[in-house]
């Protein structure tokens, strides 16, 4: 049995709102163990960001967790105060997000802020943070560190940032990453070297990451395991390869159907006629049923839920949709 | 940086020269100088002398470049009121509005960005709710009412701080300072304080409007998901985001502060150049008019060439083109 780093219980997001509750995050439970990573898919929408954004404790008032439990190796965190969390985010948890062009603060040398960075989270003095952030610099793979890490984050390009933020993320050895389509906004002949650098880290390390993408083919070449999302909820966990090669939820038989074409969702999804519902217009039972082919009365009246592997739909679960 | 440096200077002296042209044509032609210079009984040949030697027959260019390469060299002329170097006078004058307005720009930054990144960081609290609403009452209430308020207050009901005046000077070379005795600050505090009302509701709301802009900023989520405390990021990594268009308001402001120190050097009868040349529009004293002028749009347009040099220190991206040097390699 290996280390639990990362346990969910039956997470909810909540936004009240004028027009009554958005639910962004409903019922979710997942765990991740030490140095696997777990890939986490899902259309724009799906509250993907959300569930990351939570496990931060970083939600953006109104946004709040309803109910559900957070534990890191063994310490539940959904409750700390903000101080608490505070030695919690960046030492625990490591946080890389979408787009490295504007995730480092433009006013501050990329060396100051991995020195701050370190200095906030080890007992290390000035000049031996500036070493570690020499090396780590170094180990994400920027070239002539020693004149770079002074030079501030415009004289980079966007794969040199995403580089510096993870050399960020991993400052104080975290147990967990979360990042959050760390590659999206990254051109494409540089994607792939940015994952694989990523994977390559966090294998040396044990640190266990959950990556957050709406990229099948990075799922299936980078995680070990998988999570399908749709309109907040879980539809699908597993392996890699099982959910790959024997989708059981309909929606993930549509994305994988849609690997080898185009890369990004607003294509794979024509592959499934219709569109994720919003969050007030979710329909009753299975949010996936008007869009399902196998959708029979039980799907509009119950909704499927799964808290470990398995698909979340009637069919799988039961073997029927009656 | 150096090539920024000279374009901008040019463009300075640029415009110093057009206002140049302004001022003089003021000065030329605003009445007829031998008029208000000769007595009752000059005779027509007094004055068709005096014309000859002040140059006033002289073509257009001649007069304008004259007046440009002495105004250089910091000469306006004779004053008509009382028969002094213009210079002198407003020299005299100068570090009393100058003083005046450095320190209400002072009190306007101390106390306006503190309040603009609480107003921000606490939006919806009663406090901020209160703050927003007395900086709608410091923008509308024009800087003489404040000044009489203040006057009011402090100095006729509890009788702390003088009404008017600069209190005891101390000349530091040609400069007489009144911030080195204590009757000279005390004197200062009531103007002062009435004229940066307006400019600390100014920079609050401004750094506020900022505020609120760049916490939502992805470096700034970043900076809190990297584990900075909320106050650093609050007061270092969100509020140095926010500093370019405060130095922006206030190096344009402190030209209108000295233009508005007008209103509250006459309120406290302050002896700066305000109230200099308050008594010079009622003398229609035109050389100390047109000196105001030139010095005042002088200060206008240092400060805007000091506030675009500034910019490119605290931004480095405006600083020069590395990026395009260092950013090539993926
Ligand atoms: N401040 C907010 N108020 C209401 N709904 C929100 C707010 N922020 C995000 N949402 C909703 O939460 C849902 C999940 O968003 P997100 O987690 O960002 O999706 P993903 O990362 O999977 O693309 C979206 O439907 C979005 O519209
Ligand atoms: S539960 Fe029903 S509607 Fe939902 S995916 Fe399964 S078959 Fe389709
Ligand atoms: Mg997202």
């Amino acid at each position: 049995m290996t280390e639990t780093v990362l346990d969910v219980r039956n997470l909810r997001v909540e936004f009240p709102t004028r027009r009554g509750t958005l639910t962004a995050v409903d019922d979710i439970s997942l765990t991740i163990a030490k140095g696997e990573i777990l890939g986490v898919v899902g259309e724009s929408g799906a509250g993907k960001s959300m569930t990351g954004m939570a496990i931060l404790g970083l939600l953006e008032p109104p946004g709040r967790i309803a109910s559900g439990e957070i534990w890191l190796s063994g310490d539940r965190i959904d409750n700390l105060s903000e101080t608490q969390m505070q030695a919690v985010r960046g030492r625990r948890i490591g946080a890389i997000f979408q787009d490295p062009l504007t995730s480092l603060n433009p006013l501050f040398r990329v060396g100051d802020q991995l020195v701050e960075t370190i200095r906030l989270h080890t007992q290390l003095s000035k000049s031996a943070a500036r070493q570690r952030a020499i090396e780590l610099m170094r180990e994400v793979g920027i070239p002539a560190v020693e004149e770079r890490i002074d030079n501030y984050p415009h004289q980079f390009s966007g794969g040199m940032r995403q580089r510096i933020v993870i050399a960020l993320a991993l400052c104080a050895e975290p147990e967990l990453i979360i990042a959050d389509e760390p590659t999206t906004a990254l051109d494409v002949s540089i994607q792939a070297q940015i994952t694989a650098l990523l994977k390559r880290l966090c294998r040396e390390r044990g640190t266990a990451v959950m990556l957050v993408t709406h990229d099948m083919g990075v799922i299936a070449e980078t995680a070990d395991r998988v999570a399908v999302m749709y309109a907040g909820r879980l539809a699908e966990l597993g392996a890699v390869e099982d959910v790959v090669r024997r989708p059981q939820h309909p929606y993930t038989t549509g994305l994988m159907g849609s690997i080898p074409s185009l890369r990004r969702d607003e294509a794979e999804l024509q592959m499934i006629p219709g569109a994720m519902p919003r969050l007030g217009a979710i329909p009753e039972g299975c949010a996936f049923n008007p869009r399902c082919a196998f959708a029979g009365p039980k799907c509009r009246r119950d909704t499927p839920r799964i808290h470990g592997n398995g698909a979340a739909c009637w069919l799988a679960l039961e073997g029927a949709t009656a | 940086m150096l090539a920024f440096l000279i374009k901008r200077t040019a463009n300075a002296a640029f415009v110093m020269l057009a206002v140049a042209l302004l001022a003089f044509t003021i000065f030329r032609f605003f009445g007829d100088p031998v008029e208000m210079m000769v007595n009752e009984q000059a005779t027509q040949a007094d004055r068709a002398e005096l014309r000859e030697r002040l140059g006033l027959n002289d073509g257009f260019v001649t007069q304008y470049t004259r007046f440009v390469t002495n105004a250089v060299q910091g000469d306006f002329g004779i004053s008509y009121r009382n028969q002094q170097d213009v210079m002198v006078l407003i020299g005299d004058r100068f570090p009393a509005t100058f003083e005046l307005v450095l320190v209400a720009t002072v009190i306007s930054l101390v106390v306006g960005i503190p309040l603009g990144v609480i107003t921000a960081v606490h939006r919806d609290s009663r406090l901020a709710n209160a703050l927003q609403l007395g900086s709608i009452v410091g923008v509308s209430l024009p800087s003489f009412v404040v000044g009489i308020m203040l006057i009011l207050a402090f100095s006729v009901t509890l009788g702390w701080l003088p009404a008017f005046g600069r209190g005891e000077t101390v000349d530091v070379g040609w400069w007489s300072t009144g911030l080195l005795t204590p009757s000279g600050r005390a004197a200062l505090v009531l103007p002062a304080i009435s004229l940066s009302t307006f400019q600390i509701t100014l920079v609050m709301r401004l750094v506020r409007a900022e505020m609120l802009e760049t916490l939502r900023t992805d470096y700034v989520k970043f900076a809190r998901a990297r584990g900075v405390p909320a106050a650093r990021v609050q007061w270092v990594h969100a509020l140095r985001n926010c500093l370019m268009p405060v130095i922006t308001l206030t190096g344009m402001q402190i030209g209108n502060l000295i233009a508005f120190a007008l209103v509250t050097e006459t309120v406290f009868q302050w002896p700066g150049m305000g109230l200099l040349f308050i008594q010079a529009v009622t003398f229609v004293d035109i050389p100390v008019m047109a000196a105001y002028l030139m010095l005042v749009s002088f200060i206008f347009v240092a400060l805007n060439t000091a506030v675009d040099v500034t910019y490119a220190w605290v931004d480095p991206r405006l600083r020069d083109d590395t990026a395009k040097a260092g950013g090539a390699n993926g």
